[in-house]
C-alpha cells in the first residue's frame, strides 16, 4: 500500500488522520482508493467532471505528477504521495 | 555610503563573518525590500530585516491592529490596538534600528498601484492573507522581473519558496488557479498556531537576506513544506510550467488583471437579503415571543466551549448529513455559526434535503454579540 500524506485543511475529511494508505498501481488508482474509503474528500480534490482540481497538486515523492505521467504515473508500495492544496494565510 | 561607527558596532557579528563582512553589510544597506502585509508573516519579517540592516524597507498595509492579531503579530503590542498597523510597525522598526529608511504605503495593493509601488524595490516579500493579492503580487513581480519571496500559513502548516527568480517558476506555475471562494478557509475561519508565522516569516527573511548577499542556495524551484505538529520539513520540486499564462513561453497575461474577478469573488453590491436569511434581531424577537423553532449551532465543539447562545443545539457542519434525523422537516429551523458562512452552506443543504423552513442567521454569533448580547465573547 502506498502512503498518502494529507495536509491540514483536508484532514477533517479523513477522520483527522495526517497519513492514509491505499493500494493501486497508479496515482489514479491510489487516490480512488482514498476517496472510496473517505467519500467526503472526493469533492474537495476532484471537480464535478472528475478531474483533479487545479488548486490541488499531487506529488509522488518529491515530484509533481504534472511533470511525470499525470494521474497515470506508476506508484509502488514504497512511494509516498502528497496532496498539496493552495493555502493563502499570512496574517 | 560607508557604515558609521554606530553601524559598525551594531552589525559587528555580521562583519566578523567572511560570508557577510563589510561587503555584504553594504549590500544589505544598499538593498530595498517591499513587505506586502505587516501581519503574521510581515511582523517577524519586518523586525528581523530591520535589525539586519536592510537600507530601505517598504510596508504595504491599511489594516488596524485588533486584539485577535496579538497572539502572533509580534511587531504590534497591546498598546497599539486600534492604531493603523503601519504606524505601529514603523514605531517598532524605528526602535530596533533607526538607520533603516521605511516607506509607508498605507493602501491596499491593487492592479492600479502595484506596478508603481513594486518597481521601486529589489525584492518583494509576500505576507498577504488572500488569493487575489497573492496572484496580484505574483503577476506584478513576473512583469517587473522582481523576485517574490513567498510564504503562506494555515493552522499548523506552512509553505515557502522564492518565485520568479532568475528564470525560476512563479506562483501560477505552482497553482494555475485559486480555489473557489469559501472552499479553503482563511486564518480567521480556520485558525493559526500563533508561533507558525514566526517560523515561515523567518524562512522568508532568511531567503531575502541570502538573495541580497548572493550566498548559499536560494529556495528557488523548491517548495518547502513545514508541518509544526510533526516538526517536519519536506521539500517538493517546483518546475516552471512552459504553459504558464504569465511566465510561460506563450504567455497570455501582459498586464495586471482584475484579481477579485479572477478569484471568483463577487463584487460588493449584494447587501440585499437572500431568501432564507434572518437577522439576529428577528431571532431575538422569536426567542422573546417563545416561538416554536429549532435553533442550531453548526460550529465545532471547541468553538461551542468558547461561547454559545442559550437554547441552541450543537450540530457541527460536517455532522449535519448524518444527524439529519434529529431535525423535524416541518419545523422552522434557524442555523448559525461564527460569521454566517458555514450556516449559509448548511441552510442550502437543508433546503435541498427537504427542510424548506431552514433559515440562516446572518453574521453569526459575532453579530449576536455585537447587536444583542455583548456578554457573549467575540473570538
Amino acid at each position: 500500500m502506498a502512503k498518502v500524506l494529507i495536509p491540514t485543511p483536508l484532514r477533517q475529511y479523513v477522520d483527522k488522520k495526517d497519513v492514509v494508505e491505499a493500494s493501486g498501481a497508479s496515482v489514479a488508482e491510489v487516490l480512488t482508493g482514498v476517496v472510496t474509503a473517505h467519500p467526503s474528500l472526493k469533492k474537495q480534490i476532484y471537480s464535478d467532471e472528475g478531474k483533479l482540481r487545479s488548486f490541488v497538486n499531487v506529488y509522488v515523492n518529491d515530484e509533481d505528477i504534472r511533470y511525470l505521467d499525470k494521474e497515470k504515473t506508476a506508484v509502488t508500495d514504497a512511494d509516498t504521495l502528497s496532496i498539496v492544496p493552495s493555502i493563502a494565510g499570512g496574517r | 555610503m560607508p557604515l558609521s561607527q554606530e553601524e559598525i558596532l551594531r552589525y559587528s557579528r555580521h562583519l566578523i563573518m567572511p560570508e557577510v563582512g563589510m561587503e555584504g553589510q553594504l549590500k544589505l544597506k544598499a538593498a530595498s525590500v517591499l513587505l506586502v502585509g505587516t501581519g503574521g508573516l510581515g511582523a517577524p519579517l519586518a523586525m528581523y530585516l530591520t535589525a539586519a540592516g536592510i537600507g530601505r524597507i517598504g510596508l504595504v498595509d491599511f489594516d488596524v491592529v485588533d486584539h485577535t492579531n496579538l497572539h502572533r503579530q509580534v511587531i504590534h503590542g497591546t498598546k497599539d490596538v486600534g492604531k493603523p498597523k503601519i504606524d505601529s510597525a514603523i514605531e517598532t522598526m524605528h526602535d530596533i534600528n533607526p538607520n533603516v529608511v521605511i516607506d509607508r504605503h498605507e493602501v491596499a495593493l491593487t492592479s492600479e498601484n502595484a506596478l508603481e509601488i513594486i518597481k521601486n524595490y529589489d525584492i518583494v516579500v509576500d505576507g498577504t492573507d488572500n488569493f487575489p493579492t497573492r496572484y496580484l503580487v505574483n503577476d506584478a513581480c513576473v512583469l517587473l522581473g522582481k523576485p517574490n519571496v513567498y510564504g503562506s500559513i494555515f493552522r499548523f502548516e506552512g509553505q515557502a519558496t522564492v518565485f520568479a527568480y532568475e528564470g525560476g517558476p512563479c506562483y501560477r506555475c505552482l497553482y494555475a488557479e485559486p480555489p473557489p471562494p469559501g472552499l479553503v478557509p482563511s486564518c480567521a475561519e480556520g485558525g493559526v498556531l500563533g508561533i507558525l508565522p514566526g517560523v515561515i516569516g523567518l524562512i522568508q527573511a532568511t531567503e531575502t537576506v541570502k538573495l541580497i548577499l548572493g550566498i548559499g542556495e536560494p529556495l528557488k524551484g523548491r517548495l518547502l513544506l513545514y508541518d509544526a505538529l510533526n516538526m517536519k520539513f519536506r521539500e517538493l520540486k517546483l518546475r516552471r510550467n512552459p504553459e504558464c499564462p504569465i511566465c510561460g513561453e506563450h504567455s497570455t497575461i501582459k498586464e495586471l488583471i482584475d484579481y477579485q474577478e479572477f478569484c471568483g469573488i463577487p463584487q460588493k453590491q449584494e447587501e440585499v437579503p437572500v431568501t432564507g436569511d434572518i437577522t439576529v434581531t428577528e431571532v431575538k424577537a422569536k426567542l422573546d415571543r417563545k416561538d416554536d423553532f429549532t435553533f442550531v449551532d453548526v460550529r465545532e465543539p471547541h468553538e461551542w466551549q468558547i461561547c454559545r447562545i442559550e437554547g441552541t443545539t450543537l450540530i457541527p457542519m460536517n455532522d449535519v448529513p448524518k444527524r439529519l434525523g434529529e431535525l423535524d422537516q416541518d419545523a422552522e429551523i434557524v442555523v448559525h455559526c461564527k460569521m454566517g458562512g458555514r450556516s449559509a452552506k448548511v441552510v442550502d443543504f437543508l433546503k435541498a434535503n427537504g427542510y424548506p423552513k431552514a433559515r440562516n442567521m446572518v453574521g453569526g454569533i459575532l453579530e449576536w454579540s455585537a447587536k444583542i448580547d455583548p456578554s457573549v465573547p467575540k473570538y
